[in-house]
C-alpha cells in the first residue's frame, strides 16, 4: 500500500513538474495543438451536418404516427394509392378520431424546380398535395405567417427551411407549376422537421395539375397512442384489398436519411482519419521533442530513485494535456462556427432538397475531444517509452 | 572481521563491455575495488578510461557486463530495475559537473526532488531541504532558480540535493569540472567537510590534481585498470 502510494506521489510530482516546463517548448507544443485543434473543428463540423441531418428527421417523427406507403416502395416518390386504396387505410383500428375525422392523410409527393438562393442553380424542391387534416396529423404544423392557402384553390403555403433556401418564395410571390401560377400566401414551421422545406398545397388541386386523377402516394396517419400500431399494421397487412406497407412514421424518416446520414458520416470520418494521422505525427514529433529537450532531466530524476513508469506517464500526460486543450479548442471553435448553421442539400432516397441545421450536439463534441485524445495518446506513447528506456548513465552525459 | 567486510563498496573481477554497433568496446576488464566506509577517494585518469563508467556502476547507474557490486553488504548488481532504483534514492547521493539542476524548481524545491521518494510530509521535507541548504551555506538562495545563481552556488544545490535523504555514498562526477578555482575549491572544501564532519564516504572522478589531493586516497584508472599510481 505504502509502495503504491509512494508510487503515485513520484507520477504526481514528476507530472506535476514535467508541466511546469511546458512554457519552454511554448512553439512546438501550440503547433500540436492547433494541428489537432484544427482535426477535430473539421471533424465534429462535417459530422454535425449528419447529426443535423438526423435530427431534422427525428423532428419530423412523433411517436404515434404513422406512414402508409405502396408495398414495395422505399419512399413516398416510389409509392402510389387510389382512391380505395386511402378509403380503406382510413378505415384501419387505432387511428384518432377528431371531431369525427380520422387522423388520416392522404398526400400526393411531387418534385418541382426551383432555384437555390445562394446560388442561383435549380434544385428540386418537394411540393406535397395535403387534406384538411394534414395540419393536425403533421407533428408541430402551423402557420406562421400570412394564412393557410384557401381550399380548391390554386396557392401555396411554404415551409420556413424552403424560404431560407430557395429563391422566390416569399409571401405575395408566385410560383409556375404545371404550366400554373401559384401565389405564395402563408410561411409554416413544422418543428424543425423535414416538412419545413416543402411547398404545402391542396392535393385536390395538385391532382389534375398533375394528372393524378384520385391517386395519392401517402397516407399519414396519427394513431390513438403509439402502442395501437401493432393492430393497425396487422389488420392492414392482413387486409386482401390492400397491398400497403404500414411503418411509424420515425423508421421511415429513419429509412430516409440512412443512405445521407451514412454518406456524410462515412465522408466525415475518413477525413477526420486522414487529418488525425497527420495530426498524430505533428504530437510525436512535438512530444519527441519535448522529451529529447528532457533527456538529461529525465535521466537526473531516473538517477535519483524516480521509477520509469512515473517518467512514461508524465510525458503521456503532456501529450494527453496538449491533446485535450487542442480537442476543447477545436470543439468549441465548431461549436460557435457550425452549430445552428442552416443549409440544405439533396437527400438521395427522395431526390429532393431537405433543409437542415448543423448540429453541434455535446455527444459530437465529447466524440472530438475523445478523438484528440486518441491522437494524443498515439502521439504520446512512443516518446514515452523512449524517455523510459533511455539509458540512465548515457543520457545524463548529454548536454 | 575482513577486509571485505569492513568496505562500504566492493567491486570484485568487473568488466564493462559497451556495444557499438557490431563493435565491442571493454572499458573496464576484471576490475577489483573496495572503498572503505568513511573514504574520500579521488578517481583520476585520462578521457574515455572508465572512470565515469566506474562510478556509474558503484551508483546503480548502470550494470556490469561481468563480475559483481556490493554496496553496504547488498549485491546491487543483481537488483531489478525498480529496487535498484529505490535503493539509489535511500543510499546514493550523486553530484553532477553540470550540477543537473530543473530549471523550474527554486533551489529549496531542487534539494526536496528526492524527498519526493519518501514518505515524509511537505513539512518535513521543507525542513530538511532547509537544513540541507543550511549546510552547504545556502540558506539566504533558497527561493531563488537556478538561473539567478553562480556555476558554484547552483553545485552547492547539488551537494543539498545529494545529502538530503542522508546517504552513506557520495559520487561526485568532476564537481568542480564547469567551475572556477575559487568556487571549486569552496566545493571541495564542502566535500571535503562533509567526509571528516559527517563521515560521508565519497568517491571522486576528477581531471584536476588539486581536486584529487583533498581525497583521502588517490586512484588511477588507465585502459580499464586501477593504479595507485599515474601511468606515464
Amino acid at each position: 500500500m505504502a509502495g503504491m502510494f509512494n508510487w503515485i506521489s513520484q507520477i504526481v510530482s514528476v507530472t506535476l513538474f514535467n508541466l511546469r516546463t511546458l512554457p519552454q517548448r511554448i512553439g512546438s507544443s501550440t503547433t500540436a495543438i492547433f494541428g489537432i485543434a484544427g482535426v477535430v473543428a473539421v471533424m465534429v463540423g462535417v459530422l454535425s451536418i449528419a447529426q443535423g441531418i438526423l435530427r431534422t428527421m427525428e423532428n419530423s417523427s412523433s411517436s404515434e404516427n404513422v406512414v402508409v406507403l405502396r408495398s414495395g416502395a422505399t419512399s413516398e416518390m416510389m409509392s402510389g394509392l387510389s382512391g380505395d386504396d386511402v378509403r380503406f387505410i382510413s378505415e384501419g383500428p387505432g387511428l384518432l378520431r377528431q371531431d369525427d375525422e380520422v387522423m388520416a392523410s392522404p398526400e400526393l409527393f411531387v418534385i418541382i424546380n426551383l432555384p437555390i438562393r445562394s446560388t442561383g442553380t435549380d434544385a428540386n424542391v418537394p411540393m406535397r398535395g395535403v387534406t384538411r387534416v394534414a395540419g393536425d396529423v403533421h407533428k408541430g404544423f402551423q402557420v406562421v405567417d400570412g394564412r393557410m392557402f384557401e381550399w380548391g384553390l390554386n396557392e401555396v403555403i411554404v415551409g420556413v427551411g424552403a424560404l431560407r433556401e430557395f429563391a422566390g418564395l416569399e409571401i405575395g410571390s408566385t410560383i409556375t407549376v404545371a404550366r400554373e401560377e401559384w401565389p405564395v400566401v402563408g410561411i409554416f414551421e413544422a418543428s424543425g422537421g423535414i416538412a419545413e422545406t416543402e411547398i404545402w398545397v391542396d392535393a385536390s388541386v395538385l391532382q389534375p395539375a398533375y394528372r393524378r386523377g384520385n391517386s395519392y402516394q401517402a397516407v399519414y396517419g396519427r394513431l390513438k397512442s403509439p402502442d395501437a400500431f401493432q393492430e393497425f399494421k396487422d389488420a392492414l397487412t392482413s387486409d386482401p384489398r390492400l397491398n400497403v406497407k404500414p411503418m411509424r412514421e420515425a423508421d421511415y424518416h429513419s429509412s430516409q436519411s440512412t443512405v445521407l446520414y451514412n454518406l456524410i458520416t462515412g465522408l466525415g470520418t475518413l477525413i477526420a482519419a486522414i487529418m488525425g494521422f497527420g495530426a498524430i505525427f505533428g504530437a510525436l514529433n512535438t512530444m519527441y521533442t519535448a522529451v529529447s529537450s528532457r533527456t538529461r532531466e529525465i535521466a537526473t530524476l531516473r538517477a535519483l530513485g524516480f521509477q520509469a513508469s512515473p517518467v512514461v506517464i508524465s510525458v503521456l500526460s503532456e501529450s494527453l494535456l496538449l491533446a485535450l486543450l487542442g480537442g476543447a479548442i477545436g470543439a468549441s471553435l465548431a461549436w460557435l462556427v457550425f452549430d445552428g448553421f442552416r443549409a440544405a442539400t439533396l437527400n438521395f432516397s427522395s431526390f429532393s432538397q431537405v433543409a437542415f441545421a448543423f448540429d453541434v450536439s455535446p455527444a459530437l463534441l465529447v466524440r472530438g475531444i475523445v478523438f484528440a485524445l486518441i491522437i494524443g495518446l498515439i502521439g504520446g506513447l512512443f516518446p514515452a517509452i523512449r524517455a523510459a528506456r533511455q539509458p540512465v548513465s548515457a543520457a545524463l552525459r548529454e548536454l | 572481521m575482513t577486509e571485505s567486510s569492513r568496505s562500504l563498496v566492493s567491486v570484485k573481477n568487473v568488466d564493462k563491455v559497451f556495444k557499438r554497433g557490431s563493435e565491442e568496446i571493454h572499458v573496464l576488464g576484471g576490475l577489483d575495488l573496495d572503498i572503505p566506509e568513511g573514504e574520500f577517494l579521488a578517481l583520476m585518469g585520462p578521457s574515455g578510461s572508465g572512470k565515469s563508467t566506474l562510478l556509474n556502476l558503484i551508483g546503480g547507474l548502470d550494470r556490469p557486463s561481468q563480475g559483481s557490486v556490493e554496496v553496504g553488504g547488498e549485491r546491487i548488481d543483481q537488483l531489478s530495475n525498480r529496487r535498484l532504483a529505490a535503493w539509489r534514492a535511500r543510499h546514493v547521493g550523486l553530484v553532477f559537473q553540470f550540477y543537473n539542476l530543473m530549471p523550474v524548481l527554486t533551489a529549496q524545491k531542487n534539494v526536496e526532488l528526492p524527498l519526493l521518494l519518501t514518505h515524509l510530509s511537505r513539512a518535513e521535507r521543507k525542513k530538511r531541504a532547509a537544513i540541507a541548504l543550511d549546510i552547504v551555506g545556502l540558506s539566504n538562495r533558497n527561493n531563488h532558480y537556478p538561473r539567478t545563481l553562480s556555476g558554484g552556488e547552483q553545485q552547492r544545490v547539488g551537494i543539498a540535493r545529494s545529502i538530503v535523504t542522508d546517504p552513506t555514498l557520495l559520487l561526485c562526477d568532476e564537481p568542480t569540472g564547469d567551475l572556477d578555482r575559487k568556487s571549486g575549491d569552496e566545493i571541495l572544501d564542502l566535500l571535503q567537510a562533509l567526509n571528516r564532519e559527517q563521515g560521508k564516504t565519497i568517491v571522486m572522478v576528477t581531471h584536476d590534481i588539486h581536486a584529487a589531493a583533498r581525497a583521502t586516497r588517490t586512484l588511477y584508472l588507465n585502459k580499464g585498470r586501477l593504479t595507485t599510481e599515474p601511468e606515464e
